[in-house]
């Protein structure tokens, strides 16, 4: 197309798109450090809520410690998702990144991955902690870890899709969630019965494989889907 | 640079109940500029997104150097720079930062001296490490015009779509945005303004007045 074969060249790597959106939308999430916190801060409050609410009964909270885990994650990472297009689309940047010459869904893939290592890294992280408060042992805890890890990505990548759907909608952060959660159904029984099972002494290979091939399938699919949703709210 | 030609057939766009326009066609050859005129409201700012492919018009086609292009294409996103009402910046990135990442989605190499000289130009070099939030609307708008004039010749993009590029300069700027419309048309671009300004513009210009529903 173009005149100038070493611009050509370089346009040749079309996945330098999600190299530069990646570390675009890190260097802004870390410009802006009170909302990094935000979702981790909620996280951890509202997890601990539960301890305080159940009371001191050692089985009791050991029991429901999986599903509470789970389901704050889940609504942490919902918090935080306007975050990935919103400001974008409002100063006109979302615009650009639709004109840019890198390919629309490798730049949702990198502004996915931005997401995730700045909300679904940290949860993984402080998830041991938060599970102490529940009893949980030294095994239970890295497997609670591990599907954290293979399950927050997938509802960053979920979630950027709905997050793309309702920019520009009145009331948009109240849709997005009715959109949003029943997706992340399977993410949430998968990753809690790995959990489960895990206290109850059987293999959890099978939940943690069925997370791994959700999240593979999401990485190759969810970031079209994503840069569709982008084009039809620019429209 | 090659020629570069921006073609217009048959474009019609409908919001809503309202008819913007029907039937609306032009021809853009290497070094012609088209100024878009009309009230507010017309749908200058509609056709504009139209022609950069990011909304898709109810008929018609927008063919970019004899080949139709669909909305957001390959081709067209290699050869289209739009330049929008709001500025595409991000408040917490400083002028220089917004440049660069500007540039960077532009896929458009640019040595940092020649950012900086780009900024200079502009008269934003004194300014350039403060953040975006803390710069006025037309220093801001200044920095979309270093983009552009990181635009002309062969590197970048050659078809410029530009909505009310002037907005919120001071005569200084909106003096060089002219020159730098007239650099970018010398060297064999193309560009599609919507202004209310009266554009002196060098090379041959075509003049567009839309009126409702026409």
């Amino acid at each position: 197309m173009s005149a100038e074969p070493s611009a050509d060249a370089e346009l040749a790597a079309p996945e330098r798109g999600v190299w530069i959106a990646f570390c675009r939308d890190l260097k802004l999430a870390m410009r802006s450090k009170g909302e990094l916190g935000q979702a981790l801060a909620f996280f951890v409050i509202v997890v601990s809520l539960f301890p305080l609410a159940i009371g001191p009964e050692t089985a009791l909270l050991k029991r429901v410690a999986p599903g509470v885990v789970w389901v704050c994650a889940l609504l942490a990472v919902m918090l935080t998702l306007p975050r990935v297009f919103q400001s974008d689309h409002l100063d006109g940047t979302l615009e650009q990144l639709a004109l840019s010459p890198y390919p629309l869904p490798l730049l949702c893939a990198g502004k996915m991955i931005a997401h995730w290592v700045t909300t679904g890294l940290p949860l993984a992280a402080v998830a041991p902690v938060l599970g102490l408060q529940f009893g949980l042992d030294g095994r239970e805890l890295m497997v609670v870890v591990a599907g954290l890890l293979l399950g927050t990505p997938i509802l960053t990548m979920l979630g950027a899709i709905g997050a793309a759907l309702v920019l520009g909608v009145r009331g948009g952060s109240i849709l997005m969630a009715l959109l949003v959660l029943p997706l992340y159904i399977p993410v949430l029984i998968f990753g809690a019965g790995a959990a489960e099972a895990s206290m109850a002494g059987i293999d959890v290979s099978a939940n943690l494989s069925l997370l791994g091939a959700m999240l593979l399938f999401g990485l190759v699919t969810t970031p079209f889907a994503a840069a569709a949703a982008v084009k039809i709210s620019l429209d | 640079m090659a020629g570069r030609r921006l073609e217009a057939r048959g474009l019609g766009l409908t919001r809503g109940p309202r008819l913007l326009f029907s039937d609306l066609g032009f021809v853009l050859s290497a070094g012609q500029a088209l100024i878009l005129r009309g009230p507010n409201g017309v749908g200058k700012t509609s056709l504009l997104r139209v022609l950069a492919g990011l909304t898709s018009a109810d008929c018609g086609q927008v063919l970019l150097d004899g080949q139709p292009t669909s909305s957001l294409s390959s081709a067209g996103r290699h050869a289209l720079l739009y330049f929008g009402h709001a500025n595409a910046l991000k408040d917490d990135f400083s002028a220089q930062e917004n440049l660069a990442d500007q540039l960077a989605l532009d896929a458009n190499f640019v040595p940092l001296n020649e950012q900086l000289a780009a900024l200079k130009a502009f008269g934003l070099l004194p300014r350039r490490d403060v953040l975006a939030r803390r710069l006025s609307q037309g220093q801001k708008r200044r920095i979309g015009l270093a983009r552009l004039a990181l635009n002309v010749g062969h590197r970048g993009k050659p078809v410029w779509l530009l909505d009310e590029p002037t907005n919120a300069l001071d005569a200084e700027g909106a003096q060089l945005f002219q020159q730098l419309v007239n650099s970018h048309l010398a060297d064999g671009g193309v560009a599609v303004i919507a202004t209310h300004l009266p554009m002196d513009l060098a090379g041959s210009t075509q003049e567009l007045h839309m009126q409702e529903g026409a």
